[in-house]
């Protein structure tokens, strides 16, 4: 039913547009139901198209996760007598790729700000997954038509009626109207096409009015600079136009207008209910930012869209070069990241233990680690990160305050209160684990919110968590105490008051900087205990004894020694131990200038490295 | 399997060496090495370049190594040329050189005397098994000019000699000195070896107790060293028996230290202790104060006027390359002036001498007063000296002057 006689951009009757995205957990299919749909629609034939056609970057493809969106245009043709009961004729469908993660919740909003359908596609073998439910919420939220699409029916393990009912009751439809399909073979997707016409409601905009445009998009290439993915609210957007960001009021040149299909495609203008890109000039997508509402420079609108918000860090880590002549490089190519990701904030930082490096904001651990990924895969970096920390917000009893990002920043003195930010996490889970679940929720200081069956033996837990807990090791307890079962989704819902301290961990005496944390009174002494015992294994010992301690300001809470060594010589040394001495000597002078001194103690890099990366490991929600 | 040689450069096949090497030829002490690479059984711990009968395949043999040691002895006169270089040290060393008969180890030393002259003072010193030396051998032995024994008695602990795979019986220890004196030795030397597997500190001193109850001139005291490829590290890595353990080498080598100069015998290298200046052992000095020394036989090293150059490893081949008029180097380096400097600073800070402040550069002088608030060395004259926590830490005191 494919037809390649597409309407053109820019002259496209609102009434035959349809923008909708999938919503859906990382392995339920989505970029496969993508590539069978590009290939329906005939904008990719099936020899050319290349698997997951919408995953760009070789870590999505690795990760299985999508994180730049991206929006293709496909022509559909409506036939005669189809058994969906769609009015038939020719359409444009704008599938608009939305990010998976948790992370970037914003990024996902303002996607499906562009759409007027989202398709709900869960797999039939697992259900729903926490992520999917938040998404789903952000799309009701939205008040977008939700399409429920169950995927993976030609699995043996596919239990349709199961999960049918199951998404029936959370969206409030009839388990008869939750579409069945398999993706991989294709069965049933021509269906969902003509479902979309028939359900998705045309976009509504004014033509005449001043154009508006919300950016969901911005992606930074290294041959056209940015490319600003776009849905035209208001108005129009022509090549000729010279075009204002109303954040900022920043004036850009018009370069180039257009529709992805899958390849750009260029366009005299994009209109009403359009999806499409603009290519400005611009070098770095912090001057394109998602959310915000292109106009003209003249005559432009007055009100921008709703909702724009500035992405703010909400997670902090240290990164380093292992070896400190790869700082310039570090350097380089966290200018280049940020290109391409206007929520990575970075500032130089130097550490005692770790030399030096920078702080780096991210949106959250996922947001970190891929960062961290691209930075030793495209730039051939060896990196240590710092232990991830929030941002806390200390009010001094002088009434002074201080934002906190770096645990060794902790301001000295007396300190009246100390907040931390919070989260409302969404807990999806056999309900074999509610009492589990229960159990590391409160020793993470977490508060019940609410708690409903979405089955019978299927739970959603709601609870308040401080953001801090989420960053350390939350979710490699939640995922090792439930097999597995388990997911997650958190948002960040505001902040409290906490009673919180500084443990520095001192190698003696002298204070390491890389391993201060800031956690609450009650886990103090075991993260003291924890590392202090750590290191004793990590650091060799040296000439003189050397006391490893935890301590909370001038108090002690924990003590470790490293006995000095005490035999450092070659029993013999002969006529032919002499050139063999002298070559050890050279390799341990090698080895020396690997070592960081923290005051006169010498710490091997490699210490460092495995008491980081030991620490109970950052959340990693790949499933 | 023996310890690997170390990479260098090529050497001539006709041993001709560097004239740098030959400046100052004669005004350095100038002493022998002779390898014997030969051993009844191969010891559990040992990585020195030595074969048993098994081992030893064709083209080589103990009868025939006489006639190849001969060969490299005329050979290194060749190679060093006419020039006057009375002999003041010969060493006798293995494997097990008292497993050839001692008629083959008086001849090599006649060949020396004969191509080389022998100072007056002349100290030729053989290791010696208590297991393969008997009485005769050692009259024998001293009649034919050796001066000086070395015997490997490692321990005076039955289970301790037996994880080491040494067969003899400890008492054949006091008999093999005695026998030694009688023959008329001046100087009968003691080897010991602490921190084997198994070994408690108690163990230890029995063996420091039944070394002294022979009174001998010199002890030299080895901490074991677990080194790649021996039975020893395969045991080890089985988990079989324990790593050795450095607190207790370290006791060991405080007790060692304690017992030792409690008779008499002061140390004057890191592991080695003599009852008086005369007692040391000037061989092993040539290798400390850089002096020059030819190493006869496979794998043995020698050192000439700041060249470093080793034989070919395996006796067949050496024995080969000797039987074609061809030297046995196999590869050399030389030393350029802070490599010779270098080697000053890791061999001469483990003598009770010392080393002379002047061998350190700027960097080597600033660490000093560090080590000896430390504890490490003690200054005497010009000279620095190491405590005995320095003696135990000397590695890390040379990593210090040689920053």
């Amino acid at each position: 039913m494919s037809s390649k006689s597409a309407p053109p951009p820019g002259h496209t009757d609102p009434a035959i547009l349809r923008n909708f995205c999938i919503i859906a957990h990382i392995d339920h299919g989505k970029s496969t139901l993508a590539d069978r749909m590009l290939q329906l629609t005939g904008v990719v034939d099936e020899r050319a198209a290349r698997a997951q056609y919408l995953d760009r970057m070789d870590i999505e493809r690795e990760r299985g996760i999508t994180i730049k969106s991206q929006a293709v245009r496909m022509p559909w043709t409506v036939a005669e007598g189809n058994d969906e009961g769609a009015e038939p004729g020719d359409y444009v469908l704008n599938m608009i790729d939305t990010p998976g993660h948790v992370d970037f919740t914003y990024e996902v909003s303002r996607s499906l700000e562009a759409c007027e359908a989202a398709i709900l596609l869960v797999d039939a073998a697992q259900g729903i997954e926490a992520q999917t439910l938040a998404n789903l919420y952000l799309a009701l939220g939205a008040d977008l038509h939700i399409i429920p699409v169950l995927n993976k029916i030609d699995l043996p393990s596919a239990q349709p009626e199961k999960y049918a009912a199951e998404l029936a009751g959370i969206i409030g439809c009839d388990p008869d109207d939750v579409l069945q399909v398999s993706a991989k073979t294709g069965l049933g997707v021509e269906k969902v096409l003509n479902e979309i016409v028939k359900q998705t409601p045309a976009p509504v905009g004014d033509a005449d009015a001043p154009a508006r445009a919300l950016i969901f998009d911005s992606v930074y290439d290294t041959y056209r600079g940015v490319v600003t993915y776009v849905r035209v609210v208001d108005g129009k957007l022509s090549h000729r136009d010279r075009i204002k960001m109303m954040s900022t009021g920043a004036v850009h040149e018009m370069l180039e207008v257009g529709v992805i299909s899958p390849e750009p495609v260029k366009a005299g203008e994009i209109g009403v209910g359009e999806v499409g890109y603009l290519i400005t000039g611009v070098k770095d997508v912090r001057q394109s930012r998602v959310g915000d509402t292109v106009t003209s420079q003249h005559g432009g609108a007055a009100e921008p869209l709703g909702g724009y918000k500035h992405p703010n860090p909400m997670v902090f880590a240290g990164l380093y070069p292992i070896d400190g002549d790869d700082y310039p490089t570090l350097r380089d190519a966290l200018d280049k990241l940020q290109l391409n990701d206007a929520a990575l904030a970075y500032e130089p930082e130097t550490s005692g233990a770790l030399g030096f490096g920078f702080r780096c904001g991210f949106l959250g651990l996922l947001h970190m680690e891929i960062t961290r990924d691209r930075l030793e895969r495209e730039f051939d970096l060896d990196l240590i990160s710092t232990a991830p920390n929030v941002v806390y917000q200390v009010t001094m009893e002088d009434g002074s305050v201080h934002e906190v990002t770096n645990p060794s920043e902790y301001p000295e003195g007396k300190i009246a209160e100390v907040r931390e930010p919070v989260v409302k996490a969404t807990i999806l889970s056999p309900s074999d684990y509610i009492g589990t679940i229960m159990e590391l929720c409160q020793a993470k200081r977490g508060q019940l919110g609410g708690m409903d069956y979405l089955s019978e033996d299927r739970v959603e837990m709601r609870y308040t968590l401080p953001m801090a807990d989420i960053v350390f090791d939350f979710f490699d307890q939640l995922k090792s105490r439930t097999k597995g079962y388990a997911s997650l989704d958190y948002e960040v819902t505001g902040e409290q008051a906490a009673d919180l301290v500084k443990v520095d961990i001192l190698l003696q005496g002298e204070t390491v900087d890389a391993f201060s944390a800031i956690v609450h009174r009650d886990a103090a002494y075991s993260y003291g205990v924890m590392l202090a015992g750590k290191l004793k294994d990590l650091i060799p010992r040296q000439q003189f004894e050397v006391p490893i301690q935890a301590a909370i300001g001038a108090r002690i809470i924990a003590r470790e020694t490293i006995r000095a060594i005490r035999k450092d010589v070659l029993a013999k040394c002969y006529g032919g131990d002499i050139t063999r001495k002298r070559k050890l000597l050279e390799k341990q002078k090698e080895g020396k200038k690997r070592m960081k001194m923290v005051g006169r103690v010498e710490v091997p890099q490699e210490a460092f490295i495995a008491a980081l990366s030991n620490a109970p490991s950052a959340e990693k929600p790949k499933k | 399997m023996p310890s690997a040689l170390p990479a260098g450069d090529p050497a001539p096949t006709d041993g001709t060496l560097p004239e740098s090497a030959s400046a100052g030829l004669g005004d350095r002490p100038f002493g022998f090495y002779v390898h014997v690479p030969f051993c009844a059984t191969r010891c559990g711990y040992c990585d020195f370049n030595t074969y048993t009968a098994e081992e030893l395949g064709g083209g080589a043999s103990r009868a025939s190594y006489v006639e190849t040691a001969v060969a490299e002895v005329r050979l290194a006169r060749r190679v060093l040329g006419e020039v006057d270089l009375p002999v003041r040290t010969v060493f006798f060393g293995g494997g097990t050189p008292t497993l050839l008969p001692p008629g083959d180890l008086t001849a090599v030393l006649a060949a020396i005397s004969d191509e080389f002259g022998l100072a007056d003072d002349v100290e030729v010193t053989t290791e010696a098994n208590p297991d393969s030396v008997s009485a005769p051998d050692l009259e024998v032995l001293r009649a034919g000019g050796l001066n000086r024994v070395s015997f490997g008695m490692q321990s005076a602990v039955p289970h301790v000699l037996r994880t080491l795979d040494r067969t003899h019986d400890p008492a054949r220890v006091p008999a093999a000195v005695d026998w030694a004196r009688a023959a008329g030795f001046d100087q009968v030397s003691l080897d010991l070896i602490y921190g084997t597997p198994g070994e408690s500190l108690a163990d230890w001193r029995i063996s420091l107790d039944a070394a002294l109850a022979s009174d001998p001139d010199h002890v030299s005291a080895y901490a074991l060293i677990v080194e790649e490829g021996t039975a020893l590290a395969r045991q080890v890595r089985r988990g079989e028996v324990p790593m050795t353990d450095d607190d207790d080498l370290a006791d060991k080598y405080v007790a060692a230290d304690e017992a030792l100069a409690g008779a008499g015998l002061g140390w004057y290298e890191v592991s080695n202790w003599a009852r008086d200046p005369a007692a040391r052992c000037r061989h092993n000095l040539l290798y400390w104060q850089g002096a020059d020394w030819w190493g006869v036989g496979p794998g043995a090293h020698s050192h000439v006027g700041g060249v470093r150059f080793w034989n070919v490893k395996h006796p067949a081949a050496h024995a080969r390359r000797l039987a074609r008029g061809e030297s046995p180097a196999q590869a050399r380096e030389l030393l350029d002036e802070e490599t010779r400097r270098v080697e000053r600073v890791l061999l001469e800070i483990r003598l009770s001498a010392g080393l002379e402040r002047a061998v350190l550069d700027d960097a080597g002088r600033a660490a000093v007063p560090g080590l000896v608030a430390d504890g490490l060395v003690t200054e005497v004259g010009d000279r620095l000296v190491l405590t005995l926590r320095g003696r135990l830490l000397a590695d890390a005191v040379v990593r210090s002057l040689l920053p």
